[in-house]
């Protein structure tokens, strides 16, 4: 027993460590990246206990955890809430053939978008996999959570998506931690023919799986993150998802009149459900994220006995994190601001760093395609270049989803644009951007790709890239004619000749490469200060 | 004791570890912590402000309500501005004099100062100079650290302590640095109390 300060992240991290860990995999994402970042600093990675790696992206990190899983071992994928999109077709099928070895997906949601592109909620996915999910409230259950989830996944031989939201997994608290279970043995599925989803056979599957949904339920309802709260003013009931418990507890206190329930784990608990509408007069709901369970309450037509509020209803906001004002508000509690909010800062919205390597691309790009009669298009991807959709840059068009670049502007090429830039970043030109290019080659699109080659996977902290300074070469590979794949150095000093690159591969007909190589200076400065005599 | 802060500042600014320093302190007192952090995007060069709270009784909620907040410490002048709306009417405000330009339309200094000046229970102190006094300017963070500890409720060795535990690893000379930033912005923050 040891108490730290750890954030969700780490504690949730530690939690599957201690819960007999084997494999951790993980595609880096915020609000994501610090559990898998926290295992790969572990003792136990480091005495090679544990495997755990970054992946070419999340849908690869998922098949490794069940395919470990298939080995008997306890495994995990941890991904933001986007990247379960791009693991959707794994993360569904993988509740059909079930698993053997405990087997977690840890998603990470982001309301109010403070590092991402939507705020969808993961546990909509719940509906379509039909696997059970824990949601911890705090730092204290996001320990527990691997083992309860890896325990659950064992005796159903099923995955369990761990949901957090970012305000859990970006904050500290004080967490006790236990002891280690011992890791499980090698050992193959003792049925392995459901891993086979042939039609026939993942018909009995999926009807198998949809008898066990009755005894998730049930588990629901008993789990350990789940508990009714009885008090005795039922004019109103409240029923708090995750974190969200700790914003009403934080405004009702400890001693609160109405009813309480928490809700920590999915499918939804049916019975503490049904007890609550039937006792209540009306039910106020509490989630982060989107109105999963207000939603199912309200049903259609609207139900008028008990009636539920929510954010639907008005009584929260449809969208953006909770806070503790928004709750407080739900429950018609002022909150007094005694010093107004002054007038005088600006926005400071994040930027590229002074003699960021974009940078200087940027530049080149907008030299070529801004400037004069140009009307050129430069459609760009998810990575700190996006952030030249900004002031004094303001060179990108587009930004979507990982690997989007590359495939619309082909599409936008065949529709009758010239010239047709696409912007992609080192890893998820591998992450999703490789198939694209590929099938650039295969129609002749007469595209530019410019790939922006920083080594390392620079947004999320500066992890290892799945490119791994092989661009050139996978360029080739997929069948990029080797006379147009450039590789140009971004440096203020090199503005002419690369503006002249850039220039003649537009004007080829046909795919073309430009690869812009510069280390990111955030990991130059980190690697020459470790070098240093310090 | 219960204490809401907000820690502000610019991304790069060393507010991690400022937040870290607090909050190591208060645990080691066996107090309930709780504290926010921004990561990803934001941290390239925006704004980053970290919310954290600590109490010798349970505490619920990660983010602090607006208008409750006992302190807002700033390693940036405009930043401090920020987040008058969450300052109890009894908290104060601690900011860095020095400001940090990355953007086209920043203020007239004078017109923050001014704003600043204006409240009445603010600390305005110059943790660049200070830093370079103690040795390296890196250590700017651990200037403020010293500056709003008046208002942090916690015992100064603690707060020491704290920064010997956060920096444990590194090298002597740097963690000597960072104390000694940390008194000349105490000493400073009281001198203009």
């Amino acid at each position: 027993m040891a108490t730290r300060l750890l954030l969700g992240n780490e504690s949730l991290a530690q939690g599957a460590i201690d819960a007999g860990l084997s494999g951790a995999y993980a595609y880096p994402g915020t609000p994501s990246t610090e559990i898998t970042a926290y295992i790969l600093r572990s003792h136990q990675a480091a005495m090679g206990d544990i495997r755990c790696a970054w992946t070419a992206n999340e849908k690869t990190a998922l098949e490794a955890a069940l395919g470990m899983s298939y080995g008997g071992k306890r495994a995990m994928a941890s991904m933001k809430h986007v990247g379960l999109n791009v693991a959707a077709d794994v993360f569904i099928n993988s509740a059909i053939s079930g698993s053997h070895g405990g087997l977690i997906i840890n998603v990470a949601d982001d309301p109010s978008m403070h590092s991402s592109q939507n705020e969808q909620d993961s546990r909509v996915y719940l509906d379509l996999a039909m696997m059970p999910c824990i949601e911890p409230a705090d730092q204290q259950e996001a320990y527990h959570a691997p083992a309860i989830a890896f325990a659950l996944s064992e005796k159903y031989r099923i995955p369990v998506m761990i949901r957090l939201t970012t305000r859990l997994c970006h904050s500290r608290a004080t967490v006790t931690t236990g002891d280690a279970r011992e890791r499980n043995d090698f050992s193959l599925p003792e049925d392995p023919k459901r891993f086979i989803l042939l039609p026939a056979l993942a018909r009995k599957s999926y009807a198998k799986l949809l008898d066990r949904q009755a005894d998730f339920i049930r588990e629901s309802e008993t789990g350990p993150f789940t508990r009714y709260f009885e008090g005795p003013d039922c004019s109103t009931g409240i029923m708090a998802c995750g974190t969200a418990y700790h914003y009403v507890r934080e405004i009702v206190g400890e001693d609160c009149p109405h009813p309480i329930l928490k809700i920590g784990q999915y499918p939804l608990p049916q019975a503490l459900i049904e007890r609550m509408m039937s006792e209540c007069d009306r039910i106020l709901v509490f989630e982060d994220g989107y109105p999963v369970l207000e939603g199912k309450l309200r049903g259609m037509p609207l139900r008028e006995n008990p009636v539920i509020h929510g954010r639907l209803s008005g009584h929260l906001p449809r969208t953006g994190e909770l806070n503790p004002r928004h709750v407080a508000s739900a429950f018609g509690i002022e909150t007094p601001v005694p010093n107004a909010a002054s007038s005088v800062p600006t926005s400071r919205p994040p930027a590229l760093c002074p003699g960021c390597p974009h940078g200087d691309t940027c530049n080149t790009l907008n030299a070529v395609l801004k400037s004069g009669d140009a009307i050129g298009k430069l459609f760009s991807d998810i990575g700190c270049y996006t952030l030249s959709a900004m002031p004094p840059y303001e060179s990108v068009d587009t930004c979507v989803e990982m690997g989007a670049s590359i495939t619309m502007a082909k599409g936008a090429s065949q529709a009758g644009l010239h010239p047709s830039v696409a912007l992609i970043g080192d890893s998820t030109f591998t992450h999703s951007g490789m198939p694209g290019l590929l099938d650039c080659v295969n129609e002749d699109a007469n595209v530019t790709i410019v790939i922006v080659d920083n080594l390392t996977i620079a947004m999320t902290g500066g992890q290892k890239s799945s490119a791994n300074n092989r661009l050139a070469d996978i360029c080739v590979g997929l069948g990029v004619d080797p006379d147009h794949i450039r590789i140009i150095t971004p440096l203020p000093n090199k503005h002419d000749e690369n503006v002249a690159v850039l220039q003649q591969e537009i004007a080829h007909t046909g795919p073309s490469v430009v690869i812009a190589v510069r280390e990111c200076i955030q990991t130059a400065r980190r690697s020459r200060s470790k070098g240093g005599s310090s | 004791m219960k204490r809401n802060l907000i820690l502000a500042g610019v991304g790069g600014q060393g507010l991690l570890a400022l937040a870290a320093v607090i909050g190591e302190a208060a645990r080691s007192l066996d107090m309930h912590v709780l504290q926010a952090e921004v990561h990803g995007m934001a941290q390239r060069g925006g704004v980053v402000q970290s919310h954290l709270r600590y109490s010798d009784q349970p505490i619920h909620s990660a983010l602090v309500r607006e208008g409750t907040a006992n302190l807002v410490l700033s390693l940036e002048p405009m930043e401090a501005l920020r987040y008058m709306p969450m300052l109890a009417s009894d908290g104060a405000l601690v900011a860095n004099a020095v400001s940090f330009k990355n953007i086209p339309d920043y203020p007239e200094d004078e017109v923050i100062e001014k704003e600043i000046l204006l409240f009445p229970n603010h600390r305005l102190v110059n943790a660049v100079d200070l830093a370079k006094t103690a040795g390296a300017l890196q250590a700017a963070n651990m200037v403020m650290l010293g500056a709003g500890a008046p208002f942090l409720n916690l015992p100064l060795e603690a707060l020491r302590s704290g920064i010997r535990t956060v920096f444990a690893g590194k090298p002597e000379a740097m963690i000597e640095t960072n104390l000694r930033a940390f008194e000349l912005g105490y000493e400073a923050s009281e001198a203009e109390a």
